[in-house]
């Protein structure tokens, strides 16, 4: 989907955009910070809360719903992540409520009635009893928040992804990661593993105390303003993907992809949600703020060979400095 | 920046006396608000005077509106338990968050829990999710001839058929044999009593051929202290002096001293902390330093990592 938005719509964009780089270098870590908490750019702010439903709120929930009428698999929930799904729900629902005041969970009887004025929503349900909600509890979340959710659950000493309701995926597939390991589902990713920052990242996870949240930062880029660019939809945008290296409008096209990502330890399971936003910024938009510019080329121009290579840009870096210089 | 969860201030509402030796404390939020849901096997780490005693949830971990703990009266104890004993309805507890390290493993297709004496109370919470969510759970809990069971009638309650009352030693033990051979493979267990009980039951299961990824342990008296004691920062470029306390990080103490230092995950995770030319004992608890790094002692995440005695650093 190409979206096309107004202009204060896109200046808000700008405004509350996850600038990724602190420094005028970029490398693999286990960049976890606590959550949430307000972080300056240079034109605006952002994380000031964990859920942020923004200007593009209805609109990424109606493309959501699509998604999942057209391709159900990008939801996914394994027969023992029940309690967890319903667990991730009640959390989802009222963290929602108090970031959004036209968003309300109310307890009535043995029983909540969740209101959302925003969708037009009023559903009264009672926890645990699937058969109280129109859709599983993971998916009815996913109906509510732009976040993309993954439920990690604990065993062995390790985390294993075994549900999610994931449809902007940046290059990977829930039915796919479904019920593998942390270490499994980050094997494609180049460095860590030498450098450790993944192993650590999960022994942290391991660790996480119930109720605590704690969030990262990861960019890639996308051709055009995509959000669903999961591998099972990849017919249909990796051309113009492959196109993007000698596109003619290419400040238009190519797009900053941000995901900010909160982990949060659910309290009454003990399974872990993972919660991915996907935040897009066309290069036009990065050009008008010339910090940003600036670093972005100096990060390029440092970026090891093997990660520009996993994050698609070994085509692109060129016409990309050309275009920040 | 919302600080790691904080500490609770929890009334006690009521006292009731499980058995004659076993006090049963229902607690509520002093300040009226609500209590954060828990996992099956979570336990509340509450101040007794100047100790500090972990006590499984023993009630339904779903939104609760009070908090219920069971503790056993120990006369030869360290203190804790006859300090609590004391305490009457009304006053304030200072508890910590429920922490989770016995929980039920959800891909499990049956749990035995095997107690002996007041290590029936973390079960508790466990029997209320199992109802909740359908799971299949038996117990075997032993009790001394003639003693009275705690929470006989909720356990009944509870597991129904599944429940085993077992009187005396030689009966348990015939009774976890039994059970230890003959479970379906995809059970897991849980035991939490005396050490001895603790100890047959896992050397049963091994003996038995349970691998230990399906046997789980929760030992009393092990609260995991994340503090620690208490030591000294030098500031050899000033020569100054500041006193960590036990439950303050280094890193907390140089901030409320002035001294601005980088830090980002603030659990010995990212690295971002990280202090070099360090010399002194130092204790790490991080997760980022190599074997090497560490065994060389001068280098350390003050964020988590603390010392003994005093610590010299290089500001
Ligand atoms: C603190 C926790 C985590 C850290 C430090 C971390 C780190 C990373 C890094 C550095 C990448 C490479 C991304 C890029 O350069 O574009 C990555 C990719 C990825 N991560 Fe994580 N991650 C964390 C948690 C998770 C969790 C909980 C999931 C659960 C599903 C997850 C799923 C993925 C996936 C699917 C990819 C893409 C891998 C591929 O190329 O196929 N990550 N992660």
């Amino acid at each position: 989907m190409v979206q096309t938005m107004s202009d204060p719509v896109r200046a808000a964009c700008i405004r509350r955009f996850p600038w990724p780089f602190t420094g005028d270098r970029y490398a693999y870590s286990a960049n976890v910070e606590p959550a949430p908490g307000a972080r300056r750019t240079l034109v605006g702010e952002w994380g000031r809360t964990i859920l942020d439903p923004d200007e593009t709120y209805a609109a990424e929930l109606a493309e959501r719903r699509d998604i999942l009428a057209r391709d159900p698999s990008r939801h996914v929930e394994l027969p023992h992540m029940r309690a967890a799904s319903w667990d991730a729900l009640l959390w989802g629902l009222r963290e929602l409520a108090a970031t959004d005041p036209a968003m309300t969970l109310d307890r009535q009887g043995d029983g909540h009635v969740w209101t959302n004025r925003r969708l037009g929503t009023r559903q009264a349900f009672r926890y645990g009893d699937d058969a109280s909600l129109p859709m599983g509890p993971l998916m009815f979340l996913g109906s509510q928040i732009q976040e993309d959710i993954v439920l990690l659950d604990q065993r062995e000493d390790r985390l294993w992804a075994d549900a999610g309701c994931v449809t902007f995926a940046s290059n990977w597939s829930m039915a796919f990661t479904a019920g593998m390991s942390f270490m499994e589902i980050h094997g494609p990713v180049p460095r860590d593993f030498a450098d450790g920052a993944i192993p650590r990242a999960e022994r942290f996870l391991i660790r996480l105390p119930a109720g605590q949240a704690y969030r990262r930062i990861n960019w890639t880029s996308t051709a055009g303003y995509r959000l669903d660019t999961a591998l099972d939809s990849y017919a249909d945008w990796g051309a113009s993907r492959a196109r993007m290296a000698d596109c003619d409008d290419f400040a238009d096209v190519f797009h900053m992809r941000v995901e900010v990502q909160h982990l949060v330890r659910l309290p009454e399971s003990g399974a872990i949600v993972f919660l991915i936003r996907t935040y897009l910024l066309p290069l036009a938009d990065i050009l008008t703020v010339p910090g940003w510019r600036t670093q972005f080329a100096s990060v390029l121009t440092h970026l090891p060979d093997d990660i520009i290579q996993y994050k698609g840009l070994a085509t692109l870096r060129p016409r990309l400095l050309a275009h920040l210089g | 920046m919302s600080a790691p969860a904080g500490d609770l201030a929890l009334r006690v509402e009521r006292i009731v006396d499980v058995t004659p030796s076993v006090r049963g404390f229902v607690l509520r939020p002093a300040d009226g608000g609500g209590l954060p849901s828990y996992a099956p096997g979570s336990h509340l780490v509450v101040a007794c005077g100047d100790r500090r005693n972990a006590y499984s949830l023993t009630g339904e971990g779903h939104a609760p509106d009070s908090y219920a703990i069971s503790v056993l009266h120990r006369p030869d104890g360290q203190g804790g338990s006859a300090w609590l004993h004391g305490v009457r309805p009304g006053q304030v507890l200072r508890c910590g968050r429920p922490r989770d390290a016995f929980a039920p493993v959800a891909t499990a297709r049956h749990h035995l829990l095997i107690a002996g004496g007041i290590g029936i109370t973390p079960f508790l919470s466990h029997l209320w999710a199992a109802r909740r969510w359908g799971r299949r759970v038996s117990v075997l809990y032993a009790v001394g001839a003639g003693a009275p069971v705690p929470h006989h009638a909720e356990l009944t309650a509870l597991a129904g058929d599944g429940l085993r009352i077992l009187r005396g030693r030689a009966a348990m033990q015939a009774a976890m044999d039994q059970a230890l051979r003959t479970q379906a493979l995809g059970t897991h267990l849980y035991v939490c009593g005396p050490d001895g009980l603790m100890d047959s039951a896992l050397a049963l299961a091994r003996g038995h051929g349970w691998p230990d990824e399906r046997c789980h342990a929760e030992r009393f008296g092990g609260v995991d202290a994340a503090e620690g004691a208490p030591f000294t920062v030098r500031l050899r470029r000033t020569g100054r002096d500041i006193a960590v306390a036990a439950d303050a990080s280094l890193l907390d103490a140089l901030a409320a001293a002035g001294v601005e230092w980088p830090a980002m995950c603030r659990r010995g995770v990212c690295g971002e902390c990280r202090m070099d030319n360090a010399a002194g004992t130092i204790l790490h608890r991080d997760l980022v330093l190599s074997p090497a790094e560490r065994a060389a002692q001068s280098c350390l995440m003050p964020c988590v990592s603390r010392a003994e005695g005093v610590l010299s650093l290089d500001l």
